[in-house]
Order: structure tokens, then C-alpha cells, then sequence
């Protein structure tokens, strides 16, 4: 089988002595979207910030497309960390505001060397194709309308020729009318230029219509993780039961089902011990708070970490079986 | 041409603009405006009151005031421009390599600009020409060893500022060089402020070569600097008050000059306070 | 029905500027019965927050208010700004979006609950104010509340901030809760909680309550009729259960279209619902329906101004398409 393109295993990111993201591996197969879900203090961002190599891992590996980062050349790992590539929460934030979009726009050429009639060309015509006009390279980002300066900030990210794009938050702070548009067109160019995504959002509703697998954290670790429909449809974690039902809903019909938490979101510095989620957990056991689960995959591709998962599901297969 | 018609409505912005033009004028036109040789002798003419043969007078050696003054502009710009530049390049250098290094060398940087600034720059100057010496050259490096910490100060906070923000993290993570990062994206986000701060402080290196010259630790006689100027005027006080009036004048002049344009730009540059005018 | 808490009719509001005047509100009617909770949605550029704002008083000085009629209780108003300021406070309460904001970082809890009762109840002693403080921060949800009531804002969680501040609108007993974005801050779980004790308190209170939110998800959950406005009109106003499941104006049922379902069943190479174009600019509306310029069932009339139609179920909404 073909190398995942992107492989995170056992990533352990710290900041001083709080452990924002506490052992956790990922994969990312070509061509796919995977969604990140959790609330804040989880450790997503942490996470996004690792695999772009904004953050360094402080253990574990991440590999691409089947190198590992630690073990390449400087040269290689340069290479290898560019085909990451980190779209950011705010666009009008993420551009340089004294540089115009003509240099916005072939920065990622020049860092690459690659700056050349021809590639600038393909840039410029990629740029008309999403909406953005010649007329629009000689203003600088503070003259653009939020849509523009999304899509300046896409192209810039497309130009390092990325096979992977973390997308943080992407459509955070936009209006329903306009979040589509910016989901289809991510869409269409992975579609077109092969792309994967991992898409990193508190927004259910997108996540859930867009990702092709979700993965659930909570407090530095992941919770649950697999096909986006049968994770929706039936939650086998608690907390992940909780997080969906918390979702409002213009349906009346599932509005009754909602499981309030009670309680706080513990602090990721001093996590609880046990299962992180049993200080809130509706169906907390004894063995909850001693005993930390560990995250069991089944053939389906589903994972959870709990004690007691939830009866709508088939039974698990501990992972060292399987393996 | 925006940002001259922004600063001409600051207050004291054309007055500004005008002395700094002039003087900027008379410095580079010396030779061709100047009536008389900076540095002729004519003792038959000796402390002459202003006439129309000299304008403004002449010297305890019948040099014609107007002349060295003229040519005392030179000097004092020449001078302060080429302190600012050394300093002001070293400092920013400096200051933004401290911001993007490890705490340790930030703090060992620091703690340099904490010393040097913890003088007062007069007295510092003093000290340093002192030591090593009198002289144009020396004056020039000595004095900009005491501005290196006013630029690279404000060039370390600023830095800081931003060393975090999305854009910055957007090159890095593009695959982008240091250098590139610094040249390209830091600095001309920074240096704004700097430039302000250099407009403040061209004055405040202008006085401090004119003390130095005074108290006969700077720029060397005969050369006109107006230091030198004033020193001679105030040796023959009591027999002509020209010659210190006149080179006192002139200090004021580009003094304020700078000074209210420094004021100026930095209120035109602030966006905040550019809303309200 | 007895009269409603508020009516209002015909509210403008609009800013000069050099060359220009920005309409921000254009005729906007806004009536909320007694004990009813009305929730008014839409995008950015709608105007809905400059509704609320106008209720309290808060626009700026260089604001232009008229309205045809308003009245507020029963007694005529015209939301000038002395008026708006007496009421604010007393028979106007407001949560805002960000607790943070809305809470003092140098003084207590308590203090604050203390202090914001003392317009209202000034014959009350302090003690008195501080017990009614207490039996409310334990009502909205806030464990440990003796203890809490010492501390100050910034020990306090996003979700307990927003808790306080709820609480805070509550001792003063207005007559008309404004919520602005009660929940748009808060995690999803948060969120959640922060919904189940307003819907506590709607139940519970006999206060009038306005829901102003682009999140119709909210709306649906916490009110009674719904007010959708579009560019600065309001497009269709009726109960929120009708308006939702059958949209009659043009844009609502474009913006319900591009409301995700995750649970509906789909295809992922299937393009997403938006809708195409801008709104327009306050300075430079258009003469005829306002939305005509996006609006996928636009007709040759749609360049005059639209009716406004009724529909038997307590619906109005604004637009030259019949009823079906």
C-alpha cells in the first residue's frame, strides 16, 4: 500500500511545562480531508502549528509521504517540511501589510527559487481563476475585501506546492452565505491539484459535511477518530456524544437529546488523572479516574479511548490483536 | 506629496520643513553661497560689526562670520547624518538580531544598551572623547556608540511586537530564510518608528558636537563647526557679542528644525492620531 | 392579546458622511410581546446590531434616528438618547458577546452585582443586595457562589463570565433582556450550557427577551418568532417554527439553504449552497427590493418596492412573489 502522505506518530508538543498535545498520531491518506474537532485548550492548533514546523515535536515523528522529517538532511527536511503548507485563520493578518499583492504573490516563488517567467505566469492564472484580477496586484492587503485577501492567501500557499494544507479555523468568523463558497472552491483545487487537507474547525456543521474522517480531542488527546458519517451517526465516546448533541440545530425533532456537561473544562496544564474526561463524563465508572484508556482501533477504522464506549456501536478489537 | 501636505498641517510642520530645507540647502550649496572663504584671515578686519562687506560680522581673526556659519552647517549635518546612520543601522541590526535570539544573547544585548544608556549621553560622550581622543573621526564613532541603544531599543520592542504575528509565521512557513524574514518582512514594518526617532535625535547629536567643539574636545579649529563658532564667541564676549549671538542662532535653528519635524512625523506615521486630523 | 412591551415602526437610522449618507437601517418594525422572546438574524451588514443599539442608546452622536412611532410599556418614546439612557439599565438590560467587556477587571463579582442593582433598588442595604445577588449567580448555574462572589472577573471561565453577566442583567429585573451574540464565545459545550439556562430563564421570568444572532440554530432554540433582516429591511418576520420550515421570502430560504446539515444525506462532490454576490452599500441602495440584485427568482417588478404579504400563520414577509 502506498505510504499515508502525512504520518504523525506519538507527538508530544509542550510549551514550558504545560503538554498541549500529549501523545497523539494521526495519518493522512492521499487525497482525503481530515477534520480536527475539540474545544479550546484540546491542543488542535497546537497540533496544526507542529505539523507546519512552527512548533518543534518535543517527541514522536512526523513523517511525508513516508520520510521522516528527523532523519532527512536539512536540505531534504526543507523540502519536505514546504509541501505543509498552513492556511490561516485570518487571511488580511497572515499578509505582510507594507508588501503589495504582486509581492505577496511571488514570495513563495523567490524563497523556492523558483521564480520564473513561466511559473509567475501559472501563478497569475491561477489567481484570475479564483477571481482575483491583474488589477488587483498593485494593492496592498489592507485595499482588499476579506473574500480577496482569503484567496491571496490561498494562492500564496499554493504556490510553495503544497500536498498538504492544514486549515485553521478556515471559514471562523464568516458568514453562512459565503462559508460555501470557500468550502467548494478548497474542494475543486484538491480535486484538481491532488491535495490533502487537514481541516481544523469548532464548526460541526462543516466538518461533518465536509471531512472525509474526523478525529475528537479532548485535553492533548484524541478522544475518537473515524469515518465522518458513522462517528456522526453513532458517537462512541461520551465526550464525543456530548460535543454532537451540543450542536444547536434548526430541527426540532433532535433537540431533546441534547446531554448538557456539567462542569468546566479542565485546565490542559493540570489535567485529570485516569481518563482525562472523566471529571465530566455522564457515565463515569470507578475505574475512569485511575485507569487512563487507551486508543483501540477497530476494523472499520474506528477508534475510540474509553473504558465503556457507547453500546450503538459493534464491539472494539484491541489494537495489538489487530496487529 | 500626501505625507508633505499631512505634515505641513501638524503644528510647527512647515516651519519644520522650511529651517531643515534650508539648512539642508546651505549645506550642500556651501561653496557657492558662502561670501568669503570659511577659513581666511584678515586681521586688519578683526571682530567687525555687521555691514554690507559682511553680513553678519567677522571674527577675533577678521574671518566673515556668515561664511563659517554657512560652512558649520556642513559640519553639524554632516556630522549628525553620519552618526545617525551608524547608529541607527548597528542599533536596528542589533536590536532585531536580539529579539529573534535565544533568551540569553537578548538579555547580554540588553544589558549592553542598559549600561550604555544608563549615562547621560553628554556626559558619556565626554568621557569616551576623553579617552580616545579629539577629532573628527573620532567624534563621529564615539558619539554614535551612545545612540546604538536609542535605535536598538526600539527596534528590539518592535521586533518583538510582531516576531509572532500570522504574517511572520505565513514566510516562515512558506519555507522562507531568516534573512529573508528580516529584510523583507521585519524591517519594513519596524523602521517607521526608528525613522521618527532618528528625526528627534539628529538635534541631540548636532548639540553634543557643538559642546564637544565648545569645550575644545570635538571637531578641531580652524575647521567652522559651530561648536568652534561659539567657543571663539564666547573667548571675545566682551569685545563683540556677534559671533556667539549669530552661532547660538544657528544651533536653535536646526535644533527646533528637527526637533518639531521629528514630532511632526511621528504624529503623521501614527494611524491613530492620523484619524483625527 | 394585551398591548405589546415594545412597538416600534418605521426605524431609520443612518450616518452623513462627506459626500454620502450610509443607510443603515432602512423601515424596520419591531414589536415584542410581553414575555416573548424574539430573535432577529442575519449576516453581517444586516443591521441587526445596530437595532439593539438603538434600543439602548448606544449608537453615536453622529447617528440619525427617526422613527414613525415607538413606544416602549406603554408610553410613547423616541429613542433619543436621554430617553434610551433612563431606560437603560432599568427596564433595558443587555448581554453582550464578550463577558469580558461588559465586567470591571479591578472590582469583585460582588461588588459589581452590588453596584448594578443600586439604580434600581436604592432604598435596599447592602447586604440585602448582596443576598439577592448571591440566590442569583446560584440560579443562573455558578457553583460555590459565597466564595465566588469575592473574586474577580478574570478568575472566572468564559462560560462563568457569561453566566455573571446574564445574572447581572437579571437583578436589575428589565422589563426587555437584549441578548447580542450570547453565545458566539463560547465552546460548543459552553455554549450549550449558556443556552440551557436562558431557556430556563424564559420559561421562568416574565421578561420580554430580543435574540440578536447570525446563528439561526440559536434563534430556533431560545425563541418564540423570528425577525430575518437583510441589508437593513427586514425581509420576513412570524414564529420561528413557520418561517423555518417554510420560508417564504427569497433570502431566507437561500440563507436556510446554506445552513449544513451533517446529518442529512449528501454527496461530498456536491457543491455547497451560497449565495452569489455582495450586499449592497448602505450609501447607494437600490430603488426596488432590496435583495433583487442576488435574489435567484428576480422578475422585471422586483425594481419597485415590494409589497408587504401575509400569510395566515402570523407571517409577514416582504416580496412580489404570491404566496404558493
Amino acid at each position: 500500500m502506498a505510504h499515508p502522505v502525512l504520518t504523525l506518530d506519538n507527538a508530544v508538543v509542550r510549551y514550558d511545562r504545560l503538554t498541549a498535545v500529549d501523545n497523539i498520531s494521526l495519518e493522512l491518506r492521499r487525497g482525503e480531508t481530515l477534520g480536527l474537532i475539540g474545544e479550546s485548550g484540546c491542543g488542535k492548533s497546537s497540533i496544526a502549528r507542529a505539523i507546519v514546523g512552527l512548533q518543534p515535536l518535543a517527541e514522536g515523528t512526523l513523517a511525508v509521504e513516508g520520510e521522516t522529517l528527523k532523519d532527512a538532511s536539512r536540505q531534504r527536511r526543507l523540502i519536505l517540511q514546504r509541501r505543509i503548507q498552513l492556511l490561516f485563520q485570518d487571511p488580511v493578518a497572515s499578509l505582510s501589510p507594507r508588501l503589495t499583492v504582486r509581492a505577496l504573490l511571488s514570495e513563495p516563488l523567490k524563497i523556492r527559487n523558483a521564480f520564473t517567467a513561466e511559473n509567475w505566469g501559472r501563478i497569475v492564472a491561477l489567481a484570475e481563476s479564483i477571481g482575483l484580477g491583474e488589477q488587483l496586484l498593485s494593492r496592498y492587503p489592507h485595499q482588499l475585501s476579506g473574500g480577496q485577501a482569503r484567496r491571496v492567501a490561498l494562492i500564496r500557499v499554493l504556490a510553495a506546492e503544497p500536498s498538504i494544507i492544514v486549515a485553521d479555523e478556515p471559514t471562523a468568523g464568516l458568514d453562512i452565505s459565503v462559508q460555501g463558497d470557500l468550502l467548494n472552491l478548497l474542494r475543486a483545487l484538491k480535486d484538481h491539484l491532488g491535495l490533502s487537507y487537514l481541516l481544523i474547525s469548532h464548526n460541526l456543521n462543516v466538518i461533518g459535511r465536509v471531512a472525509d474522517r474526523v478525529a475528537v480531542m479532548y485535553l492533548g488527546r484524541i478522544v475518537e477518530s473515524g469515518p465522518t458519517a458513522a462517528l456522526f451517526r453513532g458517537p462512541a465516546h461520551p465526550y464525543t456524544q456530548a460535543l454532537l448533541s451540543a450542536n444547536l440545530t434548526l430541527d426540532p425533532s433532535r433537540r431533546h437529546e441534547r446531554i448538557v456537561l456539567s462542569g468546566e473544562l479542565p485546565s490542559p496544564a493540570h489535567p485529570p488523572a485516569g481518563c482525562r474526561f472523566h471529571s465530566r463524563c455522564p457515565l463515569v465508572q470507578p475505574k475512569c479516574a485511575t485507569e487512563a484508556p487507551a486508543l483501540r482501533t477497530d476494523e472499520d477504522g474506528r477508534a475510540v479511548a474509553c473504558h465503556f464506549p457507547l453500546a450503538a456501536r459493534p464491539a472494539v478489537i484491541p489494537q495489538a490483536i489487530a496487529g | 506629496m500626501q505625507a508633505f501636505i499631512a505634515l505641513s498641517r501638524r503644528p510647527g510642520g512647515t516651519f519644520a520643513m522650511l529651517a531643515v530645507t534650508l539648512l539642508c540647502l546651505v549645506a550642500i550649496a556651501a561653496p557657492l553661497i558662502a561670501p568669503y572663504a570659511p577659513n581666511a584671515i584678515a586681521p586688519a578686519n578683526r571682530l567687525m560689526e555687521p555691514s554690507w562687506q559682511h553680513l553678519l560680522g567677522t571674527d577675533h581673526l577678521g574671518r566673515d562670520i556668515l561664511s563659517r556659519l554657512i560652512y558649520g552647517a556642513r559640519v553639524a549635518l554632516g556630522i549628525s547624518l553620519s552618526v545617525i546612520a551608524i547608529s541607527l543601522s548597528t542599533g536596528v541590526a542589533l536590536g532585531i538580531a536580539a529579539a529573534l535570539s535565544p533568551r540569553a544573547i537578548d538579555l547580554a544585548v540588553v544589558g549592553v544598551f542598559d549600561i550604555v544608556t544608563s549615562f547621560p549621553s553628554i556626559i558619556l560622550a565626554l568621557a569616551l572623547v576623553a579617552v580616545f581622543g579629539p577629532g573628527l573621526g573620532n567624534v563621529v564613532l564615539l558619539v554614535s556608540i551612545v545612540f546604538i541603544p536609542h535605535f536598538g531599543r526600539v527596534a528590539r520592542a518592535q521586533t518583538i511586537a510582531i516576531r509572532n504575528s500570522p504574517f511572520i509565521e505565513a514566510e516562515k512557513v512558506l519555507g522562507a530564510e531568516t534573512w529573508r524574514v528580516v529584510l523583507h518582512h521585519v524591517t519594513p514594518n519596524i523602521i517607521g518608528p526608528i525613522f521618527v526617532l532618528a528625526c528627534m535625535d539628529i538635534p541631540v547629536v548636532i548639540t553634543i558636537e557643538a559642546g564637544l567643539s565648545f569645550l575644545g574636545l570635538g571637531v578641531r579649529p580652524p575647521l567652522a563647526s559651530w561648536g568652534n563658532l561659539l567657543n571663539d564667541g564666547y573667548t571675545y564676549l566682551d569685545q563683540s557679542v556677534w559671533l556667539a549671538t549669530f552661532s547660538g542662532l544657528a544651533l536653535v535653528l536646526a535644533t527646533l528644525g528637527f526637533a518639531l519635524l521629528g514630532e511632526a512625523l511621528r504624529d503623521t506615521l501614527d494611524p491613530k492620531l492620523r484619524k483625527a486630523l | 392579546m394585551t398591548q405589546a412591551l415594545l412597538a416600534i415602526e418605521d426605524l431609520h437610522v443612518s450616518y452623513r458622511g462627506h459626500d454620502s449618507t450610509a443607510h443603515i437601517l432602512d423601515g424596520v418594525d419591531i414589536t415584542i410581546g410581553r414575555g416573548q422572546s424574539v430573535g432577529l438574524v442575519g449576516e453581517s451588514g444586516s443591521g441587526k446590531s445596530t437595532v439593539a443599539f438603538a434600543l439602548l442608546g448606544l449608537l453615536g452622536d453622529n447617528a440619525e434616528v427617526s422613527t414613525r412611532r415607538a413606544a416602549f410599556d406603554g408610553r410613547e418614546t423616541s429613542l433619543g438618547m436621554d430617553e434610551a439612557t433612563a431606560l437603560r439599565g432599568t427596564d433595558i438590560a443587555m448581554i453582550f458577546q464578550d463577558p469580558m467587556t461588559a465586567l470591571n477587571p479591578m472590582f469583585t463579582i460582588g461588588t459589581q452585582l452590588v453596584d448594578i442593582q443600586r439604580r434600581r433598588f436604592p432604598r435596599q442595604s447592602r447586604r440585602s443586595l448582596w443576598a439577592r445577588a448571591e440566590t442569583m449567580l446560584a440560579d443562573v448555574g455558578v457553583p460555590d457562589v459565597a466564595a465566588r462572589m469575592h473574586r474577580y472577573p478574570h478568575e472566572f471561565s468564559g462560560g462563568m463570565r457569561q453566566r455573571v453577566v446574564i445574572a447581572m442583567a437579571l437583578l436589575v429585573e428589565p422589563k426587555l433582556l437584549i441578548a447580542d451574540e450570547p453565545t458566539t464565545a463560547l465552546d460548543a459545550t459552553i455554549e450549550a450550557q449558556v443556552v440551557e439556562v436562558l431557556d430556563r430563564l424564559r420559561q421562568r421570568t416574565s421578561a420580554s427577551m430580543l435574540v440578536v444572532s447570525h446563528s439561526m440554530g440559536l434563534i430556533a432554540e431560545l425563541c418564540d418568532s423570528v425577525i430575518v433582516m437583510y441589508a437593513g429591511t427586514v425581509v420576513e418576520h412570524g414564529p420561528v417554527h413557520v418561517v423555518f420550515s417554510r420560508p417564504r421570502h427569497p433570502y431566507t430560504r437561500a440563507l436556510l439553504a446554506c445552513e449544513i446539515d451533517p446529518y442529512a444525506a449528501f454527496d461530498l462532490s456536491q457543491d455547497l449552497a451560497t449565495i452569489p454576490g455582495t450586499v449592497p452599500d448602505p450609501a447607494f441602495r437600490p430603488q426596488g427590493c432590496i435583495f433583487a440584485s442576488r435574489c435567484p427568482a428576480r422578475h422585471d417588478r422586483c425594481s419597485e418596492r415590494p409589497p408587504r404579504r401575509q400569510t395566515g400563520e402570523g407571517r409577514t414577509y416582504s416580496c412580489w412573489q404570491e404566496a404558493a
